[in-house]
């Protein structure tokens, strides 16, 4: 277990290391940070003596061993925008994110163990075949289209006169394929509780709630078809091994076998790759982001691209490394803690 | 009449691949829909009413037309018009092509960097394999999106936008080739890894071929049937993450625009009630998805490679 734990983190380690990299490579590369301290009217001596003063005339080598020094002290440099550290900016922009994906999660994991479970134990029966065809078309819907279309028909609304309006029929068929939409498309309203530091939440006011609902069911909508599938494949694999059909033998109850039996062994590689799926998850919140206006990290990301502010750039790629190196290596050390039968050190099957 | 003397549209007709393609309903459907799709695009000159690239023939008096069957409607543009007075017809088709064009380029690229890495994985095996498997491991953890989403920002902010939105489609094209060639190369690799050990390499091995020629002459054609299917469904996952970075304005401009574009576009327009310039090419793409996407299942099914595994 130890080797094992020594091998991952220094793979982390190394991953990290690269993304360092990269991240200097891009602050390098892109800005000339004289250009934008400096105006045309300095010369170029001062220039060249501030240029010396910046440690900028340094060797590739000493000017990214300055930039990793102070990263690790936590210090990514000043966003040209914003004017503060960048982050401080993204830790003002961090909870925001959190609370889509944690309302995502929620929708994710309430509704596909049911349905998952279900269309496991009857994958004949004509509601599991409709999921699985729903589930199958979801996969095909970007996530963007998915919230546009949400927005569409629950914040505009929209409004059918396909049938004829003098007779009753019509005018029902109208009114019910037609919504009044009014749900909030923006933002995270303006009734936001401060929980700590810079988090401030909209779990705990009504307005907050009302913005959450479509950005998550938006996010959700595209990881659900996949959650849903999974673990529906893992299901129907372990109802055909040897414990369960024991345990039928033994004239236990079905509920008992589905949910007590079945399902632990089911949920064990659904909850690792759920974890390797927030990479997945954080490129699609900058998608809904996008969308919904919704002030999180996705956003502001994409705000810094268009109004080219390289340390925010910078600042939210090397975050985003660490998040991903982190989780992905918790995933690994879990499962191999869990599941005594995964290959502990790197030895050769 | 021995099969030796078929012609190869006889040994098509009797291949386990043709009828079985009979016998599916879902492939034939798709396959139809699919290569209406490919051909209005490829002649979109010859279809569209309009050519939504030629300032001259766009008038902005035509501007946010609704579809032909709703009040208001010309029926010159059946789709509408977008916010500039561009028909949608028109701007769908040829976007369905800057589309179709990502894709299949993408496509292109990642299988050639996926093979050639997938082959040198598993031929090669020892440090170059790790190496290179490491490296599509964290690719993958980073998940493609992102990858392809940061490879664009970095673009984009060291081109400057006009400079980018003029070679906007081979930006694509590379972008998105650079971050999904780990699937081809793991799908190649495992296939590698199986076909390595049979006997007719042993046998050219023996004969003093050289390593690259055993690679590309011997073990590639035997990898191809996995390869294919996979490269099927990637063209689905291209043309969605082509327009995910066009909708983030990582990809296509506006003057040029793509399935993607045409949605990020129209979204702008949608809270005034012009639904229609962004729901129609939304649904177009979600269509074109679906129809490969079904495709590809069908053809794993049929050929059954081991996909994924090793």
């Amino acid at each position: 277990m130890l080797a094992f734990l020594v091998q991952r983190i220094s793979q982390a380690l190394l991953v990290m290391f690269v993304i360092s990299v990269i991240a200097f490579a891009i602050q390098d590369g892109l800005g000339d940070p004289l250009q934008e301290m400096v105006g045309m009217s300095v010369s170029q001596e001062e220039r060249e003596a501030l240029r010396e003063e910046l440690g900028l005339n340094d060797s590739i080598v000493v000017q990214y061993l300055r930039f990793a020094g102070k990263a690790i002290q936590g210090d990514l440099g000043n966003s040209y925008f914003y004017g503060k550290p960048t982050l401080e900016v993204i830790s003002e922009h961090l909870p925001a994110t959190l609370e889509l994906v944690i309302g995502a999660s929620l929708i994710i994991m309430l509704l596909s163990v049911p349905i998952g479970v279900y269309a496991a134990i009857r994958p004949q029966a004509l509601m599991a075949k409709f999921f699985m065809g729903v589930s199958t078309v979801g996969i095909s819907i970007p996530v963007f289209l998915t919230a546009i279309v949400l927005i569409q028909i629950y914040s505009i609304g929209i409004t059918v006169e396909w049938f004829p309006v003098d007779t009753g029929w019509g005018q029902w068929l109208n009114g019910a394929l037609s919504t009044e939409g009014g749900l909030p498309s923006y933002g995270r309203g303006d009734d936001l509780t401060h929980l700590f530091g810079t988090w401030y939440s909209g779990f705990f006011s009504e307005s907050g709630l009302l913005h959450l609902i479509l950005p998550c069911v938006s996010l959700a909508s595209i990881m659900l078809p996949l959650f849903i599938r999974l673990i529906r494949a893992e299901m129907m694999e372990v109802l055909q091994s040897d414990y369960i059909r024991y345990a039928r033998a033994k004239g236990l109850s079905a509920v008992r076998i589905n949910f007590l039996h079945a399902l632990k062994n089911t949920m064990l590689p659904v909850i690792t790759v759920g974890g390797v799926q927030v990479g997945v998850m954080v490129a699609y919140t900058i998608l809904t982001e996008t969308v919904f206006q919704w002030p999180g990290v996705g956003l502001m990301f994409l705000e810094a691209i268009t109004r080219s502010d390289i340390p925010l750039i910078v600042a939210y790629l090397m975050v985003v490394g660490l998040i991903f190196v982190v989780t992905n290596t918790l995933v690994d050390l879990v499962y191999g803690l869990v599941n005594p039968t995964v290959k502990l050190t790197g030895k050769k099957a | 009449m021995t099969t030796a003397t078929l012609s190869r549209w006889n040994r098509f007709r009797e291949s386990f691949l043709w009828y079985s393609f009979r016998r599916d309903k879902v492939a034939i459907v798709s396959f139809l829909v699919l290569i209406l799709m490919v051909l209005a695009a490829v002649f979109a000159p010859l279809f569209a009413p309009t050519d939504p690239y030629d300032l001259a023939q766009i008038d902005i008096m035509n501007s946010e037309l609704p579809p032909v069957g709703m009040q208001g409607a010309d029926s010159a543009f059946p789709l509408g018009t977008d916010a500039q007075g561009r028909d949608m017809l028109s701007t769908i088709l040829y976007g369905t092509r800057v589309s179709l064009l990502i894709g299949f380029g993408a496509v292109v690229l990642q299988a050639a960097l996926g093979i050639l890495f997938g082959l040198l994985a598993g031929y090669l095996g020892g440090r170059v394999d790790s190496i290179l498997m490491r490296i599509a491991d964290v690719q993958l953890s980073f998940s493609t999106l992102m990858v392809a989403i940061i490879v664009g920002a970095v673009f984009k902010a060291s081109f400057g936008n006009l400079m980018f939105g003029e070679i906007a489609i081979y930006m694509l094209i590379f972008i998105i080739g650079i971050a999904e060639w780990p699937q081809i190369a793991r799908t190649v690799r495992a296939s590698v890894l199986a076909e390595k050990k049979k006997e007719y390499v042993d046998a050219a091995k023996v004969m003093g071929f050289r390593t690259n020629r055993i690679m590309f002459r011997h073990i590639l054609p035997n990898t191809l049937s996995p390869i294919f299917v996979i490269a099927t469904v990637q063209i689905a996952n291209a043309i969605i993450s082509e327009a995910a970075l066009s909708f983030l304005g990582l990809g296509m401009p506006e003057t040029q625009p793509s399935l993607g574009s045409l949605i990020k576009s129209g979204f702008d327009y949608i809270q005034s009630g012009s639904w229609w310039i962004t729901l129609i090419p939304g649904l177009v793409l979600v269509v074109l998805v679906l129809v490969i996407n079904l495709l590809g299942d069908w053809l794993r099914d049929v050929m059954n490679p081991r996909l994924y595994k090793g």
